[in-house]
């Protein structure tokens, strides 16, 4: 069986579109990437089921069994039907999710996680900035345990100042 | 052919569908629907377990179309087993997570809500587990990832809903890749029935039989928080509910390394990636304890132990030997219900203490001294001590490892040993800093002096003496695992089962 080549280049291209989006960090732009690659699997999946334009299932011979190309195989179709179900499900509640974050913080980038601010602040301390840590620490014995106390409760999330803007406006 | 097999996957969707037409009141009646539902999985997931290790894989034609046009249910004793210590820790947690719903009724963590997604929950896991074609895997991986998202992002704070972003973006990620996997085994093979598949794969070309199983085991693997694809669980898991933590923690990822188990003795057992996942395995455990060593949060500490013992499971299915795949077996089971109860455990000291950072945790040896028993054993557990289940695991492991001999797989049992001792260390700190440490100067305003809710602690407790158990009849056990490791190493046994009059090729 040779596959159509326009569905599978197809189905590449939306693959490689969804990949680039997944990158990005708006939730929104996110879900545009999801779509996109489940798309392009779904097509990916349709390219198994044999060549277009044969008749749809009439008797028990199907393209794995009897004669090449007399019967379009029903069972990828099924199958797409069950993954498009599924990935609407998911971009339904990614999006509630997208709609949850942007009442709670203003936009709906993907947020650094609180550790690795903390890992990334102490590498900082390594390279440089640590006497400046213990002069601060010296005036402010409260300085280290303060710190410690906001990574872990999550009070809010992460401090506006150290949250990446994505830079890209007119959203 | 048994009725018995849809029925875990079929008992809870029923229990959460006559929960939500219930509605909002009766919170007694909707309890007990939950525990009833949950009960009985287990129940039926023992009698799987007796007759599937007495008369072989159970199986059960949905519809009663025959294999391979219909979907076949099919429990084996990995199956059985997995499926009966999954119902015994989901029931556990809900009875852990009933006392803390009465205690609290926190907003942050809807009843209404909880229920349902959870029982959907366990139906997607059951469901996962009894799969006999890759697609209803899928369906069950979905079912489960599905009801996840829910509970992970349950009441939607701030921290939940960022956690939540990365876990859900990671899952749909590996659910393409799964699909991925899929697709390109109906282009080859045209059929997505495991015990037509195992017969078929082995007369493709090697090239195309390579790319169909790296992206399961892509997928799996991502699943499961193999290194280096396990950066997602560290983050996400810790800011969930405490029962949602322990049997996400206990189970999903058990999940994941159940269809590496599959894929590698069903499917592929040719073993052409055993270094890939020995590597892997290796990577698992140092980046996964070396994670653990540095975290002052207990959840978090826990999540990165978590990724460092998945390589030990990993280890005995790269061994790719009889000893080393009932190792695995073993090792999974004592995992799921050691993870789970240490999980519970931190939402207990979370509770007493009012915090889970070592930073500000000390002093509950005296406050709190039976929590310090349901923290004490299970991180014991975790880090090997004689005599409990976690030492009998790893010590099946390294002989199966020692047996093999090799460079590499010398260099994993010494990583394996190494890693033990430093998951040791980084539970001893949590003992030494939350239990034996002074108390704080100034509690966390949200510590709680007053009893722990009774049903909070039986349900920790009856882990506790589940993992014990494991000890107590460690050596049926252990004998039941082997059995089921021979099963798996013989995959025509499971092919006559869904194909009993012949014809899986």
């Amino acid at each position: 069986m040779s596959p159509s080549l326009i569905l599978a280049a197809t189905g590449g291209t939306l693959v490689a579109a969804g990949v680039v989006l997944l990158l990005e960090r708006s939730l929104s732009r996110l879900v545009v990437g999801v779509l996109m690659l489940g798309n392009g699997v779904n097509l990916l999946i349709l390219t198994a089921g044999g060549p277009s334009g044969a008749a749809p299932i009439l008797t028990g011979h199907g393209p794995h069994d009897g004669p090449r190309g007399a019967l379009s195989d029903p069972l990828p179709q099924a199958m797409i039907l069950t993954a498009i179900v599924i990935s609407m499900g998911s971009a339904a509640f990614v999006l509630a999710i997208a709609y949850r974050d942007g009442r709670l913080s203003g936009d709906d980038d993907v947020r650094d996680d609180i550790e690795d601010l903390r890992l990334r602040r102490e590498s900082e301390d390594d390279v440089g900035l640590r006497a400046e840590r213990e002069r601060r620490a010296v005036a402010d014995p409260s300085e280290l345990g303060a710190r410690e106390e906001s990574d872990s409760d999550f009070p809010g999330g992460v401090p506006r100042d150290v949250r990446r803007r994505s830079g890209r406006g007119g959203r | 052919m048994s009725v018995l097999v849809p029925l875990p996957v079929l008992l809870p969707v029923l229990a959460a569908g006559v929960k939500i037409l219930i509605g909002p009141r009766r919170p007694v009646l909707k309890r007990a629907i939950s525990l009833a539902a949950l009960a009985a999985v287990l129940g039926v997931a023992v009698v799987l377990l007796v007759r599937a290790d007495r008369d072989g894989p159970q199986t059960a034609r949905l519809g009663g179309w025959p294999a391979p046009v219909g979907i076949t249910l099919v429990a084996d004793r990995l199956s059985a087993l997995m499926l009966a210590v999954s119902a015994a820790v989901t029931l556990c947690v809900m009875v852990y997570a009933l006392g803390q719903d009465v205690a609290e009724r926190d907003r942050d963590t809807p009843l209404s809500v909880f229920h349902p997604s959870y029982l959907l929950l366990t139906a997607g896991v059951c469901d996962a587990f009894l799969a006999g074609d890759l697609f209803n895997m899928f369906v069950g991986f979905e079912m489960m990832l599905m009801a996840s998202y829910v509970l992970v992002t349950l009441g939607g704070t701030m921290a939940r809903v960022r956690a939540g972003t990365t876990y859900i973006v990671v899952a749909l990620l590996s659910s393409m890749l799964f699909l991925v996997a899929i697709a390109v085994l109906y282009a080859a093979t045209g059929t997505v029935d495991m015990a037509q598949l195992s017969a078929r794969i082995a007369g493709l070309p090697a090239s195309v039989a390579r790319i169909a199983e790296v992206a399961l085991l892509a997928a799996f693997a991502v699943k499961a928080a193999v290194f280096p694809l396990s950066m997602w669980l560290p983050d996400s898991y810790p800011s969930a509910p405490t029962p949602v933590g322990a049997v996400f923690a206990g189970l999903l990822t058990k999940i994941g390394v159940y269809g590496i188990v599959r894929a590698e003795t069903l499917l592929f057992p040719d073993g052409h990636l055993r270094r890939v996942l020995l590597i892997a395995a290796l990577l698992s455990m140092l980046a996964g304890v070396l994670g653990a060593m540095v975290q002052i949060d207990v959840r978090r500490l826990l999540s990165f132990t978590l990724v460092s013992h998945i390589g030990y499971m990993v280890f005995g299915v790269a061994l790719d030997s009889a000893a080393g795949l009932a190792a695995t077996v073993f090792y999974v089971l004592h995992h799921i219900t050691v993870q789970t109860t240490l999980f519970l455990a931190a939402g207990l000291i979370d509770r007493r203490g009012g915090t889970t950072s070592l930073a500000r945790l000390g002093g509950l040896a005296r406050t709190a001294p039976l929590v310090g028993a349901l923290f004490f054993v299970p991180a014991m557990n975790l880090g090997g001590i004689p005599p409990l289940s976690g030492f009998i695991g790893k010590l099946g492991l390294l002989r199966a490892g020692l047996a093999q001999g090799g460079p590499l797989v010398d260099a994993l049992v010494a990583g394996a040993a190494v890693t033990s001792l430093l998951t040791l260390y980084s539970l001893v700190k949590v003992w030494n800093q939350a239990f034996w440490s002074a108390p704080p100067d100034d509690p966390p305003p949200d510590a709680r002096t007053a009893r722990l809710p009774a049903a909070m602690v039986a349900g920790s407790a009856a882990l506790v003496v589940l993992s014990l158990a494991y000890t107590a009849a460690g050596g049926p056990l252990y004998a039941l695992c082997e059995r089921a490791a021979a099963e798996l190493l013989a995959p025509e046994t499971y092919t006559r089962a869904v194909f009993p009059s012949g014809g899986a090729t």
